[in-house]
């Protein structure tokens, strides 16, 4: 077989085909690479081979009677540990959950394993998926394969090292404020928030609603492109997934690029003066080489987006997280009264960053501050949403940096909260505007830390996204570059 | 200030959540500095927008009512598989009222 940790769902489509291996055999060597290779990054909480062999058993009975494997046959998958797997533990990176064992599969993962995707286990991330570089997991923070002294980014950062890392080929995280593409960009792979409600959420557990997606992470724009058309499309069992078709991403990454308008929005790159910045700016000069046509441009609003993503956030989760209150979910604190259980059930099983979340949106719903915080942030949600819709007009495409800095050392920021917060300014904008963006590779640092470049599009308009994505990712060499 | 540790432990209160005194103190300092970022928004005048619960875009009329058709419920075993304390088909739960 060839070598697990670089193959693209396209080469295991043809080695299936040529009968060069089985599914089986493949499910194998890539279980057996993960499971030896996972103690370097801590990047799975834990692995599923009964299912994966199973998966990848149905897989080859469709091969041996010459059916179709489906879109995904025997593609070694991990997915984070926030979306829900029948059976399978599902702890969201929190004490309070350890013992989880969901009674039904999320509908991003019933799409995946129809389509023959062969899941091999769940991923680290920050509890609740609330954090930007995977140190507020209760099982320990995930080290970045291209760094082990560095954060692989958060909250989906065990998704992006295992796919960085080769122990998984494709893998799902979900992004409210940044998290499948900042540690995308950390970890030198292509993260994708899709469209708000592009793909169901049924089975994601709720963080903050309003802003929350599933999105795929591959080693290339084709194969994070191909996970997505695959599990996209409405859902009866989420009322907020879209109506609209879901078109064939893949089939028009044509490299057809030239003449695309490209705004670079002013906000995004003043002060930006690091490596990550120089990377940005040749990848724009790339893109000119490419025939697209590069525009100026302003997104006035973009200043206040944290201090509007952590209102309406926090506020979210606040709500959301009040279900886990000792009743239903396999953690109680023991004690004579109920509202006693409550509240040492929770203070007992939250970590500290879930509980900042919860006192700050407790505090910005509660009565007397609801209209200065959560009422103003919600105006200002409409101002940022109305920046993009504008900028739309005039352009394809956005382009700017994911992130401020590349991937940091481990505890580097943990005593400083608002600092964190902070360092999301490039990514929670298209959240708060319900817009598809992704991180692609662009390059590393002199110290060899991977850089991505994030693509901002319409609603709807992925296939746009992916198109330019996937031709500059070709023109400069970045598929699988981690 | 924006923030005492008074009005702290109301916010705790209202979240159902016990906090120690070191984290009630920590948790004085960060809410101070963060809400005080956040009054940044104060300087922007929204007199006249329309605030934005959710994520809204062109899309077109859709038939959102499904076929009444009757699919298996999940089951009583299966839901209370996880529960923490359950008995006679139900999750128990420390008494709540005193006869």
């Amino acid at each position: 077989m060839n070598d697990i940790a670089s193959m693209t769902i396209e080469e295991v489509r043809t080695g299936l085909a040529a009968r060069k291996f089985s599914a089986v055999e493949m499910a194998q060597s890539a279980l057996e690479f993960a499971q030896a290779e996972n103690p370097k990054t801590n990047a799975y909480l834990h692995f599923c081979p009964e299912r994966a062999l199973a998966a990848a058993e149905r897989v080859d009975k469709k091969l041996a009677a010459g059916e179709d494997a489906g879109a995904l046959g025997g593609v070694p998958l991990a997915v984070k540990d926030v979306i829900v797997t029948k059976g399978v533990r599902t702890t969201c990176g929190s004490r309070l959950l350890e013992r989880y064992i969901p009674p039904y599969d999320a509908t991003a993962v019933v799409r995946l394993e129809q389509a023959g995707a062969v899941i091999l286990g769940k991923t680290n991330c920050d509890e609740f998926a609330m954090g930007s570089s995977n140190e507020n997991s209760a099982f320990g923070p995930v080290r970045n394969p291209a760094a082990l002294d560095r954060v692989p980014g958060g909250s989906s950062g065990g998704s992006a090292a295992a796919v960085a890392q080769g122990t998984a080929m494709v893998a799902l995280g979900s992004d409210t404020g940044g998290s499948v593409r900042q540690p995308a960009s950390f970890c030198g792979v292509v993260g994708v928030t899709p469209t708000y409600g592009r793909v169901s959420r049924y089975g994601l557990v709720a963080f903050a609603s309003s802003l929350d997606h599933i999105g795929p992470l591959g080693r290339t724009v084709r194969d994070a492109a191909l996970l997505l058309e695959t599990m996209a499309g409405r859902d009866a069992c989420d009322s907020t997934s879209a109506f609209a078709p879901v078109p064939s991403y893949t089939a028009q990454l044509d490299g057809e690029v030239a003449g695309t308008r490209i705004g670079l929005p002013r906000e995004y790159f003043e002060g930006l003066a690091s490596e990550s910045g120089d990377r940005i700016h040749q990848a724009i000069e790339l893109l000119k080489k490419l025939g697209c046509e590069i525009r100026d441009m302003s997104l006035p609003a973009t200043k206040y987006a944290v201090p509007c993503y952590y209102i309406i956030a926090t506020a979210e989760a606040s709500s959301n997280l009040a279900r886990y209150d000792g009743v239903r979910y396999t953690t109680r604190a023991n004690e004579d009264s109920l509202s006693d259980m409550y509240r040492a059930t929770r203070g007992e099983g939250f970590g500290a960053e879930c509980k900042r979340r919860i006192m700050l949106g407790t505090y910005v719903l509660s009565h007397g501050y609801y209209d200065a915080y959560y009422l103003k942030a919600q105006k200002v949600r409409a101002l940022i949403a109305e920046d993009f819709r504008k900028a739309f007009t005039e352009v394809d495409a956005i382009v700017a940096p994911v992130s401020p800095s590349p991937a940091f050392k481990i505890g580097e920021k943990m005593d400083d909260p608002l600092e964190m917060y902070l360092s999301d300014i490039y990514t929670i904008t298209g959240d708060l505007a319900g817009i598809p963006c992704m991180s692609v590779p662009c390059g590393k640092t002199s110290d060899g830390l991977p850089v991505g470049m994030q693509i901002l599009a319409r609603h709807f308009d992925e296939t746009g996204m992916f198109r330019l994505a996937d031709a500059f990712e070709k023109a400069g060499g970045f598929a699988g570059s981690n | 200030m924006k923030i005492t540790e008074l009005e702290v432990r109301n916010v705790a209160d209202l979240a159902n959540l016990d906090l120690t005194a070191s984290e009630i103190a920590r948790l004085a300092r960060d809410m101070d500095e963060i809400l005080t970022h956040m009054d940044a928004l104060s300087e922007l005048d929204t007199s006249n927008v329309e605030p934005m619960a959710q994520v809204l875009y062109q899309s077109e009329e859709t038939a959102t009512l499904r076929a009444d058709e009757i699919v298996p419920p999940i089951g009583n075993e299966a839901a209370l598989a996880n529960a923490p304390l359950a008995g006679a088909g139900y999750y128990k739960v420390p008494k709540v009222i005193e006869r």
